[in-house]
């Protein structure tokens, strides 16, 4: 059964970025928000550590610091006037998260309580600041329950459950709908609306090791993806260096903003040796980078792939009160009390820098000269503004989707107010419907979950921290193949009542096609910045290099174009730390 | 290790009422109950239905009655289940499929205690100030993720399923006690409903069944002596 919606906007995904979307949004437009789970199921409530932002309340502080830090954390690749942007409105939005009811942690006088965290400093570089404004280590929770609170505080209209499978352009090229499955009865919803905003996450599935969820298969990119659109730099991968060991679930950056230390097998505080000056504190590429050297050293525990996490000296009040959750992750996973404990850890798939390619108002481009998809928005990991570049700093994707999951839903509802409404294609759902349709009735030779950790364990030993053309390449081969096995996978479940199989092969599908994306980016870039390290290509090369990669599909095709770098408040230097 | 999995089953297309499927499956005994209901849907049967997301005891979803108790299937780990696990949907719910229950009744009491702050008056600029203290009195209620383990642990709640329910108690809690919020009087109207906080019988079922630590019934006492006695007392 076919159903039709009309709203001014739509919002697909309902994480931070498209809850802060959608209350903008409905301000000025007639809102529906979808997504695939609850809301507040949504990734951005695994956030821990906190969310960035020169108050100053503990430690002189300055917005430009903040631009500063973040630009460098990028590696020179983000774009500078959108940092500075996110870096100057941080600051008020975390007032109006303050005034929407986040109970943050409070300082003795009663301000917003700030932390250190890895790559944020004073006076361009200086020592560590205490930017981070955090809720215990559940700050991401705290925001995501705030915002929905809000949404229901406006009475956001939400269809909670509906899978998106694909994106309708008009016939000259406007943003127009979506076409979503709703999981309880699998019929399909065809939404007709005037501005369309993309918030659903990343895409960290494509790794073995990670801290992402399970629904985080970048159904958004793929779908963009698959329309033509291109996305930018998406050979940028965040690995977070301190997941637990074999599981990938995050231990917070806060751990060692509070003062715990990484040590290898010889109990040694190993980043002393990389980043002199902030150490355990220095940004995430490089600690992750330190421990995988590490490991390959020999140093590792037990000479083991993972290093120790050592907490033991701050002490049982520190621990229980802003470590509160990565202790209980310890005591539930591990079976360890990391207040007598260390912890191990090990690098874990984290975030994407790379995304739908967008303006600093969330408009979406359909190239690398930057002309929009107009009514067409994106906000949050989904986007790539760029503000994260190379490497993303520890808070940032926190003040990036509240800053900019505002800005796109602000820009949605004007637009909408300007615009009127653009026609539906000749055809909308009726290419899903035959699609779900095959693929209920295909009778083929393999099963999703084997692709799909196969298709993890390539990515992770070739595309991961380390890179070279050699391994690249040979997961970039098998990623094709894996692509045409995932055309023929047997759905077991044939019903129509929340069948979650078809959906999980389709997800897969979406996954193999950002991984072939993502190893075609990285295979291209001979040089390393970032979180993109080539043992071929050693050093940054801006020569050749400051540039933002573009990759789209054409007739089943990967094709690379450049854009570049808007720099101008900082000329790239050499990093470190 | 080897574990005899029990999984209530319900295909809503197919049956009249629900059975018990039984599957083998091989572990590991750091392994979750959530990684053992994977193996049984990706190896075995993929219509196996059951809701999960962040595998880390953080998102909610995947709240299930686990050898009798209720749980997260990620914060459970094979080593503590036994010989068999038996897992079965959250009960007094309506049920959709297999472990997958509608929760939207659910989140209907939720949004009956006006989960959100109240307060006009705003600060020129900057934020307001909280003391440590006024921010620690609600802390814990702080923590809840709608998860709906302790709802659905309360015999209360089994008998009278109009019964507010321990987890929109405790997303009340969380504004009735921030000093920044003006509107306990509004909630606790809510609260004092024939089918609100009096139908708590501090069973405790809620404290054990939350994932989150959750002091459920403490917080549920403080509503109740804040009805009697005025918020201040």
């Amino acid at each position: 059964m076919i159903h039709t919606h009309k709203f001014e906007t739509i919002v697909v995904g309902a994480g931070g970025a498209g809850l802060m979307a959608a209350l903008y949004a409905s301000q000025g437009s007639d809102t529906a928000v979808l997504t695939k789970l609850y809301p507040t199921r949504s990734h951005t409530g695994t956030a821990q550590g906190g969310i960035g932002a020169a108050l100053g309340n503990l430690d002189e502080d300055r917005a430009e610091w903040h631009t500063f830090d973040t630009i460098k954390g990028s590696d020179y690749l983000a774009d500078q006037d959108a940092v500075d942007i996110m870096c100057q409105e941080a600051v008020n939005v975390i007032y109006e998260l303050e005034h929407m009811g986040l109970p943050f942690d409070r300082t003795p006088e009663g301000k917003i309580a700030q932390r250190p965290f890895g790559g944020h400093t004073s006076n361009f570089g200086e020592k560590p600041v205490r930017r981070a404004c955090h809720a215990a280590d559940r700050t991401g929770h705290m925001i995501l329950q705030t915002l929905y609170q809000q949404c229901i505080a406006r009475n956001v209209r939400f269809f909670d459950e509906f899978h998106v499978l694909d994106l309708l352009l008009s016939a000259d090229g406007q943003a127009t709908g979506v076409i979503a499955y709703e999981i309880d009865t699998g019929d399909l919803h065809v939404f007709h609306g005037k501005a369309l905003i993309f918030s659903t996450g990343g895409f960290g599935r494509i790794w073995e090791i990670t801290s992402n969820a399970h629904s985080l298969t970048g159904d958004g990119p793929a779908i963009a993806l698959h329309k033509g659109l291109p996305l930018e730099d998406m050979e940028f991968f965040q690995f977070h260096p301190t997941g637990i060991y074999k599981m990938g679930i995050l231990i917070t950056e806060g751990v060692r903003g509070e003062g715990g230390i990484l040590r290898n097998r010889d109990g040694e505080r190993f980043m002393e040796r990389y980043a002199p000056n902030l150490k355990d504190l220095a940004s995430r590429d490089v600690v992750s980078r330190a421990i995988y050297l590490e490991v390959r050293d020999n140093k590792g525990i037990d000479g083991g792939r993972y290093v120790h996490l050592d907490a033991t000296h701050l002490g049982r009040q520190v621990v229980e009160t802003k470590l509160e959750d990565s202790a209980e992750f310890c005591r539930t996973y591990l079976g360890i009390d990391p207040a007598v404990e260390p912890m191990p850890v090990q690098p874990t798939a984290h975030y994407a820098m790379g995304g739908i390619p967008t303006n600093v108002d969330g408009e979406v481009q359909r190239n690398a000269s930057g002309a929009v998809v107009p009514g067409f928005y994106a906000a949050g990991e989904v986007a790539c503004v760029s503000v994260h570049g190379a490497n993303r700093l520890g808070t940032n994707s926190l003040v990036d989707l509240v800053v900019f999951g505002k800005r796109a839903g602000k820009a949605a509802a004007a637009y909408c107010q300007q615009n009127d409404w653009a026609e539906l294609p000749a055809e909308t759902w009726q290419p899903v419907q035959a699609m779900l349709q095959r693929m209920m009735d295909k009778d083929g030779q393999y099963n999703a979950a084997d692709l799909r950790a196969e298709m993890q364990s390539l990515m992770m030993d070739n595309v991961g921290v380390f890179r070279t053309e050699e391994g690249i390449q040979s997961a970039l081969n098998r990623v094709r193949e894996l692509q045409e096995c995932a055309q023929d996978i047997t759905v077991m479940d044939k019903g129509k009542r929340f069948n979650t199989d078809i959906l999980e092969a389709i997800e897969l599908q979406n996954l193999l096609d950002l991984a072939e994306v993502t190893a075609a980016s990285a295979l291209a870039r001979q040089e390393s910045r970032g979180a993109h390290s080539r043992e071929d290509f050693k050093a940054r090369d801006d020569e050749n290099w400051l540039t933002h990669t573009y990759a789209s599909k054409v007739d089943g095709k990967i094709n690379l174009e450049y854009a570049p770098v808007n720099i101008t408040i900082h000329n790239p230097e050499e990093r470190t730390y | 290790m080897r574990i005899k999995m029990r999984i209530r089953r319900f295909n809503p297309e197919a049956d009249s009422k629900p059975w018990w499927g039984e599957y083998w499956v091989d572990v590991e005994e750091s392994d979750r109950v959530l990684d053992a209901l994977h193996q049984v849907k990706w190896y075995q049967d993929g219509a196996l239905t059951l809701r999960r997301s962040c595998a880390h005891g953080i998102c909610g979803s995947d709240a299930m009655v686990i050898n009798g108790r209720n749980a997260l299937a990620c914060k459970v780990l094979m080593q503590d289940v036994g010989d068999v696990c038996q897992v079965e949907p959250l009960r007094n719910m309506p049920l959709i499929k297999d472990l997958v229950v509608d929760m939207e009744p659910f989140f209907a009491k939720y949004r009956a205690v006006l989960p959100y702050l109240i307060n006009d008056n705003l600060p020129a600029s900057g934020e307001r100030y909280q003391s440590q203290e006024a921010r620690a009195r609600y802390d814990d209620t702080t923590k809840c993720i709608l998860c709906a383990a302790c709802t659905t642990s309360c015999p209360s709640f089994w008998a009278n399923e109009d019964y507010i329910g321990p987890a929109a108690i405790v997303q009340a809690h969380r504004f009735i006690f921030d000093d920044r919020d003006d509107a306990a009087d509004l909630r606790l109207r809510v609260l004092n409903d024939v089918d609100g906080v009096w139908r708590c019988r501090t069973v405790f079922n809620c404290v054990q069944a939350c994932p989150r630590e959750i002091d459920v019934t403490r917080a549920i006492g403080e509503v109740k002596l804040a009805l009697l006695n005025g918020l201040n007392e």
